[in-house]
């Protein structure tokens, strides 16, 4: 089973330039696991010091942002998509 | 950067009728182009005199509509509506996409069209541009031009 996990720009360094990888895992926690086996240090950037998503990171599963469906505990599945986006934000 | 005087004028309007709050938007063009031309002004979910923020929905959206279309950010403008069009210390550390020219328009010296006989806008608006790459930020010239086609097409990027 693989989930295809859409990786934004900022985080291409991480993944060699690939737009796109493939993930595995039952939860959004459990694919950035995953993927932090072959892309070590990429979790780092989702994920902040209390376990929670980063502030200024929006995760989606299947078009929602995870902050409203659970957040990294949200389930995927075999055919989910997951797309990672920086906020656009600033002061 | 090389900008159309139309894009530009309208990224001057949207900050004017959004002060005093925070307006911002991006001009999304063809990958690997450089040329911004498509205008796509966004909601400032923060609704804020000093901080702006994409709603994460429209987020999607934006970035979906630039994906099928093969565009990409190539302006993410912001306005700041009491102090100078230069990157704050949080539009630096929030700053995320490398490739982005980041357009600041300042409209603290007010933002309505002065009254004048004649009617011409002139208020004061700057309009600056930068690139913000690992913290560091770099001020770059701003070309306008009446139409891209009247220019010698520019060269492409340099992959990152």
């Amino acid at each position: 089973m693989a989930i295809d996990v859409r990786i934004p720009t900022i985080l291409r360094p991480y993944t060699g330039g690939e737009r796109s990888v493939d993930g595995n895992g039952s939860t959004v926690s459990a694919v950035i696991e995953d993927l932090e086996g072959r892309f070590a240090g990429i979790r780092e950037r989702l994920v902040d010091e209390a376990g929670g998503v980063r502030r200024f990171v929006n995760i989606y599963v299947n078009d929602e942002d995870i902050r409203f469906t659970g957040g990294l505990d949200t389930s995927v599945a075999d055919d989910s998509t997951i797309v990672i986006l920086p906020a656009v934000a600033g002061g | 950067m090389t900008i159309e005087r139309a894009i530009q004028d309208a990224i001057v309007e949207h900050a004017r009728r959004d002060h005093p709050d925070e307006a911002c938007g991006v001009v999304a063009g063809p990958v690997g182009s450089d040329r911004p031309e498509r205008l796509v002004p966004m909601l400032n979910a923060a609704m804020s005199t000093t901080f702006y923020e994409f709603d994460s929905t429209d987020l999607l959206r934006l970035y979906r509509e630039m994906d099928d279309n093969d565009e990409e950010p190539v302006i993410i403008y912001h306005s700041h509506t009491a102090t100078e069009a230069y990157p704050s210390r949080t539009d630096i550390a929030l700053a995320q996409e490398p490739g982005a020219h980041y357009v600041l328009v300042s409209t603290r010296e007010g933002a309505d069209h002065p009254p004048q006989a004649g009617g011409t806008p002139t208020g004061d608006v700057d309009f600056r541009s930068f690139r913000i790459v690992d913290g560091q930020v770099t001020e770059e010239e701003v070309r306008v031009v009446e139409r891209y086609d009247s220019v010698s097409t520019p060269s492409p990027r340099k992959a990152d």
